[in-house]
């Protein structure tokens, strides 16, 4: 473990979010969090669930980041940058302080040596972005899926780095454990980030991988409703084999997924997941096909590779594909043989 | 008179700044500013109202699983679906999780840490609430996490995870419980009793849930040493700080009830004005005279509710509206939800001094205790192979309301369909209502009332008692203007 003057010193700061990257962090298990920071070697400047400073006692610590007197190792933000209305930055205004938390965020920027944007929002604007875009959100270092930002195409922090985009709505408390392990120490570069800069250790993995549902999307036994155990890519708008997450390996809450709790992926470490085009649920179709093929696969050949598994589909899968609990077993070839 | 504005509080979901009036050594009037506008009710106009299911979660991490229920309540009003027992069951289990676990990261993390503060360091209790309480390195703030991540191995296996699940539908769960799955939630739940017990309780769950008097909990309170329990613990300061004269509001509390049980529901909904009344939605209205909201003539039901910010609005002081009950402020929460269903300590406590911070940290716990006692009986009435979700059509044309109770109190979505799409929705968070700001008759909202009389010490800038009022409320300020 480190000792108490080689420690990190690390700020989490929230703006235009919901809190939930936080939440999802307190979950972290095998270590818990706390063990999992001291084992990092990093100390908590403050954090808004966590600290204990509030008021004064907290302002008095980002004047000393901003006047250089408190060194900044890791600023994470959590939720978006808020800069509406007309681009005043007044839908956030820093309680007590009154100047637009965005202000705060830039010139905190300056000073990290590691910037980290904590789920979706921080990353690309997020769901907060949804819609019209009322609170005019945006992401650190994106806006969207295109590079600006609050900080702009340009930006590295002192480190050299670009924003590290830990996407997800909301975040596995692992990736973001695992990011702060790999800076602490020392191993994070530019080849460890995808070209979104997210961190590689899982954006380069898909949601697919691990699925329970794999048997079913082989032979296309698609579920047709909510519930069901078949495959949701079909027809439910399942986007688990384009998704650049671990959630089928890593698992949530001990035993999850969004696929194991019974509905689709929606593709929440994308930038945009929050405006796919159609309703979350419904897979769009162009004559009877999914529009969004699986990552790295030739149309031709999905659709070749579809209709011969359709065809090749087992009785036990199409029964189970339309229930909520198996209703046929697995056949037993031990007992097929003579 | 001085004006102090204090902020940002942290340990509160959200960010949150208070304007106090001071004279002397005591608070004489609160302005309550929640200054963050994400703008939800907007984002979701034009929506496929499934798709509800995917935004409204996203309002709030600490509530995700609340706004996701009153959502499907409002979508199945919407549709006229029913939910099967199993769907009722495994829902209940759901929401469950998140209130006992939100009560308990709040009495652990938010709220016990600021009697650890400096201020208090000359109190002869100061050492042992240092020792348990101090944020991030008190011994019962490492406990917790542990005990609340593996509690929260429920949702893993109920909901795909937490927060943000879609599991939660208009007519029941996405995920049907097979019977050793049925065993797993039994022995999570065991654990979780077993940390109560031993950490927080210090006595079985029943001994503490069934205290029917303030007599009752004084003799329970001084049975054992302050440190034999966290609840102890916090009874035995909240003494020395007489926590029950602080942060009285307006007396008027209010529940929507919650957790169906085959048509009745754990949890009643009701008034509560030193008697039961009746709760009727018709009379909620929405003011917005001292809000960052475009001028109306009058406050309007959430059906026919409208939001547009308007930054330089004047009288504005917030993002937050104003709802009323038949014009009136109310409270929600534990202590009201506890106090409208009748347990008979809550009732006590309330008729000797009224909503206090003493009183409604004392609800909180004990809903904890409620919580997983009513968790074990669902989980034995769940029958696998049987459905846990019904399915329908939505309707071109309808309109349908959700309301229900999140850990921080009474939650209601409002929604109008027209061609299929979201026309309005409208959404009350348990904070809208306590974090209110004044209305068109200058009426303060609740915690506006409750920091007034507040106690300064001497020499505090940001006063210790206003921390201990605000956070006795357990606010979530992402939901309160969402």
């Amino acid at each position: 473990m480190a000792d108490q003057a080689q420690k990190l010193n690390l700020l989490w700061l929230q703006s235009g979010g919901c809190g939930g990257c936080s939440m999802s962090l307190l979950n972290a298990e095998a270590p818990d969090l706390f063990t999992a920071m001291d084992s990092a070697g990093i100390h908590l400047l403050w954090h808004p669930s966590l600290s204990e400073q509030s008021g004064q006692e907290m302002r008095t610590i980002l004047q000393s980041i901003v006047d250089g007197e408190t060194q900044l190792d890791i600023l994470c933000l959590e939720g978006s940058v808020i800069q509406g209305p007309d681009g005043s930055g007044g839908f956030h205004r820093m309680s007590g302080d009154g100047r637009p938390m965005r202000d705060w965020i830039h010139r905190l920027a300056q000073q990290a040596e590691q910037v980290l944007a904590v789920g979706s929002c921080a990353a690309f604007g997020g769901i907060t972005s949804a819609g019209g875009n009322p609170g005019e959100a945006c992401g650190l270092q994106y806006d969207g899926a295109k590079p600006g930002g609050l900080l702009g195409e340009g930006f590295h922090s002192r480190s050299g780095l670009p924003v590290v985009n830990i996407a997800g709505c909301p975040t596995h408390p692992n990736w973001v454990v695992d990011t702060l392990l790999q800076i602490a120490q020392g191993e994070m570069n530019l080849t460890e980030l995808d070209e979104l800069n997210r961190p590689r250790s899982y954006a380069d993995h898909l949601v697919h991988h691990g699925c329970l549902r794999n048997e079913y999307y082989e032979f296309k036994a698609s579920a047709e409703k909510p519930s069901d155990l078949g495959c949701l890519m079909e027809h439910l708008g399942c986007l688990g084999t384009q998704a650049h997450a671990d959630c089928n390996t890593r698992l949530w809450n001990g035993e999850g997924s969004c696929l194991r709790g019974g509905y689709a992926c929606i593709n929440c470490t994308a930038a945009t997941f929050e405006e796919p085009g159609h309703s979350f649920n419904q897979t769009p179709k162009i004559a009877g096909i999914p529009v969004g093929l699986p990552t790295d696969m030739p149309k031709a050949w999905f659709v070749a590779l579809a209709s011969l598994s359709k065809a090749a589909t087992p009785a036990r899968l199409k029964q189970n594909a339309h229930s909520d609990h198996i209703q046929v077993a697995p056949g037993d070839r031990t007992k097929e043989k003579p | 008179m001085s004006r102090r504005i204090i902020g940002p509080f942290n340990r509160v979901e959200g960010d949150l700044e208070v304007q106090l009036d001071m004279e002397d050594d005591r608070v004489t009037g609160a302005r309550v500013v929640t200054p963050l506008y994400r703008g939800f009710e907007q984002i979701l106009q034009g929506k496929d109202p499934m798709d509800a299911l995917v935004y409204v979660p996203r309002i709030c991490g600490i509530c995700s699983v609340a706004q996701s229920m009153a959502a499907a309540n409002a979508l199945a009003h919407v549709q006229g679906i029913e939910v099967p027992h199993n769907g009722e069951l495994a829902g209940n289990l759901i929401l469950a999780s998140e209130n006992a676990a939100d009560h308990l990261a709040h009495f652990y993390l938010f709220f016990m840490p600021d009697f650890a503060r400096e201020i208090y360091s000359k109190e002869p209790w100061f050492p042992a609430a240092v020792e348990r309480f101090k944020a991030v390195d008190g011994s019962a703030t490492r406990e917790v996490l542990p005990a609340r991540a593996q509690f929260m191995h429920l949702m893993g296996l109920l909901a795909g995870k937490w927060p943000h699940s879609l599991a939660l539908q208009p007519g029941g769960t996405t995920r049907a419980v097979e019977i050793q799955e049925k065993g797993r939630i039994q022995m999570i739940l065991f654990g979780f009793r077993q940390f109560l017990e031993q950490t927080l309780f210090g006595d079985t769950i029943e001994n503490v849930i069934n205290l029917d008097s303030v007599a009752a909990l004084e003799a329970w309170t001084q049975q054992a040493a302050p440190t034999s329990s966290d609840f102890r613990h916090f009874l035995h300061i909240a003494d020395a700080l007489d926590l029950h004269a602080m942060g009285q509001a307006h007396d008027r509390f209010m529940s929507f009830g919650v957790y169906p049980e085959q048509g009745g529901r754990l949890f009643v909904p009701g008034v509560w004005d030193g008697e039961l009344g009746k709760l009727d939605q018709q009379m909620i209205s929405e003011d917005i005279s001292h809000s960052w909201m475009h001028y109306q003539n009058e406050p309007k039901h959430p059906y026919d509710g409208v939001t547009l910010p308007s930054a330089d609005e004047k009288g504005g002081y917030t993002w937050c509206k104003a709802p009323r009950l038949d014009g009136k402020v109310v409270e929600v929460g534990a202590l009201s939800r506890q106090l409208v269903n009748g347990h008979p300590l809550i009732r006590e406590l309330v008729a000797q001094n009224g909503g206090n911070v003493r009183n409604r940290v004392v609800a909180r716990v004990m809903e904890i205790g409620l919580l997983l006692v009513a968790m074990e009986e669902w989980t034995n009435q769940l029958r696998p192979k049987e459905p846990f979700c019904h399915h329908l059509a939505m309707p071109d044309e309808a309109q349908g309301f959700g309301m229900i109770e999140a850990a921080r109190g009474s939650l209601g979505h409002w929604l109008k369909v027209k061609n299929g799409r979201i026309l309005n929705y409208q959404i009350i968070s348990p904070t809208t209502w306590n974090f209110s700001p004044r209305d068109a008759k200058e009426v303060p909202g609740a915690l506006e009332q409750a920091l007034v009389n507040a106690p300064v010490r001497a020499g505090e800038q940001d006063p210790v008692s206003v921390q201990h009022i605000v956070r006795s409320f357990d606010p979530c300020m992402v939901c309160t203007v969402h």
